[in-house]
């Protein structure tokens, strides 16, 4: 029996009831209503408007003509011609003149801090302060050189890696299969020793460094730029200065890999990599000589 | 028919055997770990059938009262659903101190229980173990009271609970084993995925079953919802995990679907899934327990009809609105959005039937804790399916896709919607079942919902603020139109909120673990009336 109205509520039930449960047969809310219908008109006239409806062969474009695709182009557009001018001007001036000119600077240095975010924070971190084997590029310690050529060369054709025929490249040796235990034991008490002043070709120490190191790291163990050869005497450690990490290191070599970023990123991001490393804080100016 | 009985019997023995050797077989010769174990599963578990089978042998068959409502799996999976929701949110706490301390990622569990691993686990546990409990032992019990029938097809039911639950295993133990489709919330495998197809048909025939024994003129309205629930999920399950195995003997597949037909197809499923089990299936619940629980008739049963008819009209086709911005043509992408937003209102239909039901009862938020589970879970409901339409909308899409933001608007109806509404139903049955007068502890029930809602609150807030400053931080360029952060910085960024996070799941664990207690001194508690309960005369 369909409950009768109680003055309360006005409506009736629908007059079943299901484990004890009745429906009212309350009208649908009118607010409900209008705003359900007010988005299906909408809905109707937003896929006028813009592409929606699937066809035989095509879908509906829409009357505005938008498309996902073209806005993209059109945002990446109106960067690029913003850009212009700077850009070719990057791409025109000397290396080393780029930090003559505020402006073009200014916009290398932004440019570049935004491809070094995107492409290189995953290995050096995205402060720049590097990792364990990879280059801190806040300091000053370079293994290849820290002048803006040096710079971005090493960005333009990597290290050591296989893409590239002009990479930089080196190889220390595997000392594990030249040396005994004991001798390479007695090499890294050596090489802890020459931040603290050693002299590098003294004792039992010095004498392995002097066979088997100076060839590469000098015989004052202040390395060598053109062979990436690392300063062993500055206290800062590319790996880790302790007895396991040095050991293991010394044995089997290190080989540490840079892709080459010149085609990836064209001349224009080559240059703002440069800009942008080169002023982090340990940037070399161009020697005297050369003016 | 006694000899009927042997002779089936015999039968149960006979293919049991054959599965325990071929499983045996197929774990010998299986290729990869994953396949094997759970070969090996199988083989254990057709063994152990086969001696229960053969100790039972000639023995009287229990009689079955059959004008009594089959609670049995309702039982079990009340149960079922409190244990996995327990494992579910445990998972779910631990990845989010994952996120907040990759330390976490242990050396020694690396592969196992790694957060790659770990996320599926946490995500299937809470929906299809967590939610496909609760929907079976609610769908089950409701839809018996609602028809005034005994459950159709004798043990069916019970086949369908263990074999839910065997798929729940074969699922997990999968994850960690590193089995999976790479498909969000279809990672199972081809083998798991054909034996979830034959459990949902075994589902589907019970509940159809029952509902066409019915002795009540109409079919209930929670009922419409459950069937849409079952049918439509089995066709998104069907269609999505069309696969072909690399090999019989592992459990590797490759889709039929490829390139952006293939994530269109996850997507459909995926968003259906969110649609039809975790909305669809879940209004069921509400059209039941709310109006039951409340002692009042539902408010307007036009208002059923047509948001009923109109969610599950529109919801099917809200999929794309996951791929905006991608390969997917523009053409579905605006589809998908125009159809989330129309569907925003009848979404919304379900939150006032079930609000307005409580007109003249509004005193027993204050007064009744079940009550109170109820209207939070619909108020929750409201806010993420107005969010959902708004953030399918592009513009917005465009700064939430791919942040936190995303997380939090999950589990804001995840936590909120289905979890409330799932504990509030836990708490009307346990006593119901076990024939008790109630719960052991209605201020228990309270503390529930008090850390179940601060945890929400926690979790979902701070999924705002951190998703949106993801967005924005990932869009902020200079004064050259430069990107300003790296993706490392991003990360670093939400560390505080990722904290808040964690600390709403333990809020959440915490209220679960309470509710297990309560269950289960309420169980333990002393007899109070008999337990099941006669069907209705016709």
């Amino acid at each position: 029996m369909a409950r009768k109205p109680d003055g309360k509520h006005e409506v009736e039930t629908t007059g079943h009831s299901w484990d004890g449960i009745e429906e009212y047969n309350n009208p649908l809310p009118r607010w409900w209503l209008w705003t359900f219908y007010a988005t299906i008109a909408w809905g109707i006239v937003y896929t006028i408007l813009y592409p929606a409806w699937p066809l035989v062969d095509r879908a509906t474009g829409g009357v505005l003509g938008w498309s996902q695709r073209a806005e993209v182009a059109a945002e990446l557009e109106a960067v690029e011609a913003s850009q212009a001018d700077l850009r070719a001007e990057l791409v025109s001036t000397d290396l080393t003149a780029i930090s003559e000119n505020e402006a073009l600077q200014r916009y290398a240095v932004q440019a570049g801090a935004a491809l070094f975010r995107t492409n290189c924070s995953q290995c050096h971190g995205s402060g720049a302060a590097g990792a364990v084997g990879y280059p801190n590029l806040l300091d000053d310690d370079w293994l290849w050189g820290g002048r803006m050529e040096d710079i971005a060369y090493t960005i333009r054709h990597g290290i050591r890696n296989e893409d590239d025929p002009d990479a930089r490249y080196s190889q220390m040796p595997a000392f594990g299969d030249l040396l005994s235990r004991e001798e390479i034991a007695t090499l890294v008490d050596h090489v802890q020793s020459l931040p603290d002043g050693a002299d590098p070709l003294a004792g039992p120490g010095g004498t392995l460094f002097s066979e088997n190191c100076v060839a590469c790291h000098g015989e004052n163990a202040q390395g060598d730029r053109t062979l990436g050869a690392p300063n062993l005497t500055d206290a800062i450690w590319l790996y880790a200065s302790d007895d396991q990490s040095l050991t293991t290191l010394i044995s089997q070599g290190p080989f540490g890999v840079m892709p080459a970023w010149g085609e990836r990123l064209g001349e224009h991001g080559v240059r703002a990599l440069a800009a942008y490393v080169h002023q982090l804080g340990g940037g070399e100016p161009e020697p005297e000589a050369e003016e | 028919m006694h000899e009927n009985e042997g002779c089936m019997a015999v039968f149960r023995m006979i293919a049991l055997a054959v599965i325990a050797v071929l499983a045996a077989i197929a774990a010998d010769w299986g290729r990869d770990l994953a396949y094997s174990v759970h070969a090996f599963l199988v083989m254990l578990i057709a063994a152990g059938l086969f001696v229960w089978e053969v100790r039972r042998f000639g023995d009287p068959v229990p009689v079955v009262d059959r004008s009594r409502y089959m609670d049995g799996p309702v039982r079990a999976g009340v149960i079922a659903t409190a244990f996995w929701g327990i494992a579910g949110f445990l998972v779910g706490t631990f990845i989010a101190f994952q996120l907040a301390f990759p330390e976490l990622n242990f050396d020694w569990s690396e592969g196992y229980a790694n957060f790659g691993r770990l996320r599926p686990l946490h995500t299937s546990a809470v929906i299809f173990a967590f939610g496909g409990n609760a929907l079976l032992a609610t769908s089950f019990y409701v839809v018996q009271r609602t028809s005034a029938a005994r459950l159709w097809g004798g043990n069916l039911a019970w086949f369908v609970f263990w074999g839910y639950q065997l798929f729940i295993v074969l699922a997990a133990t999968g994850y960690l084993l590193g089995a999976t489709q790479s498909r969000e919330y279809a990672e199972p495998e081809w083998y798991v995925d054909l034996w979830l197809t034959i459990v949902w048909l075994a589902y589907l025939a019970v509940f159809l079953g029952t509902l066409v024994n019915r002795k009540e003129p109409h079919i209930y309205v929670a009922n419409w919802f459950y069937l849409a629930f079952i049918v439509t999920v089995a066709m998104l399950h069907v269609v999505n995990n069309l696969a072909v195995p690399v090999s019989i003997l592992g459990s590797r597949s490759v889709s039929l679907f490829a390139g952006v037909q293939d994530a269109m197809t996850q997507w459909w499923y995926g968003h259906n899934a969110v649609g039809f089990f975790l909305t669809a299936g879940f209004l069921g619940m509400m059209y039941y327990f709310v109006p039951k629980q409340a002692n009042r008739p539902i408010y307007s049963y036009k208002l059923s009809i047509i948001h009923f008819w109109a969610l599950i009209f529109l919801y099917i086709w809200a999929g794309p609105h996951h791929l905006h911005y991608t390969a997917l043509p523009d053409w579905a992408s605006t589809l998908g959005m125009v159809f989330s937003v129309i569907l925003w209102m009848p979404s919304w239909g379900g939150m006032i039937n079930g609000l307005m039901t409580l007109e003249g009862a509004w005193d027993k938020i204050r007064t009744d804790p079940i009550i109170r589970m109820f209207v939070a879970s619909l108020a929750f409901y409201g806010m993420s399916t107005f969010e959902g339409p708004m953030m399918s909308i592009r513009a917005v899409n465009s700064l939430s896709h791919y942040t936190d933001w995303t997380i939090g608007h999950v589990h804001s109806g995840a936590l909120g919607w289905n979890g409330l509404i799932t504990f509030g139903c836990l708490y009307f049955l346990t006593p119901k079942l076990w024939g008790r007068e109630r719960m052991h502890s209605v201020a228990a029930i309270n503390w529930h919902f008090w850390l179940a809602t601060i945890g929400i609150v926690l979790y979902a807030s701070s999924m705002w603020v951190t998703g949106i400053m993801e967005g924005l931080m990932w869009r902020e360029v200079d004064d050259q139109g430069f990107l300003v952060n790296s993706f490392a910085d991003t990360v670093a960024a939400k560390f505080p909120m990722y904290l808040v996070r964690a600390t709403g799941g333990i809020f959440y664990l915490s209220g679960a673990l309470l509710m297990v207690w309560n269950m289960w001194m309420t169980i333990r508690g002393p007899q109070a009336r008999p337990v099941s309960t006669a069907v209705p005369a016709e």
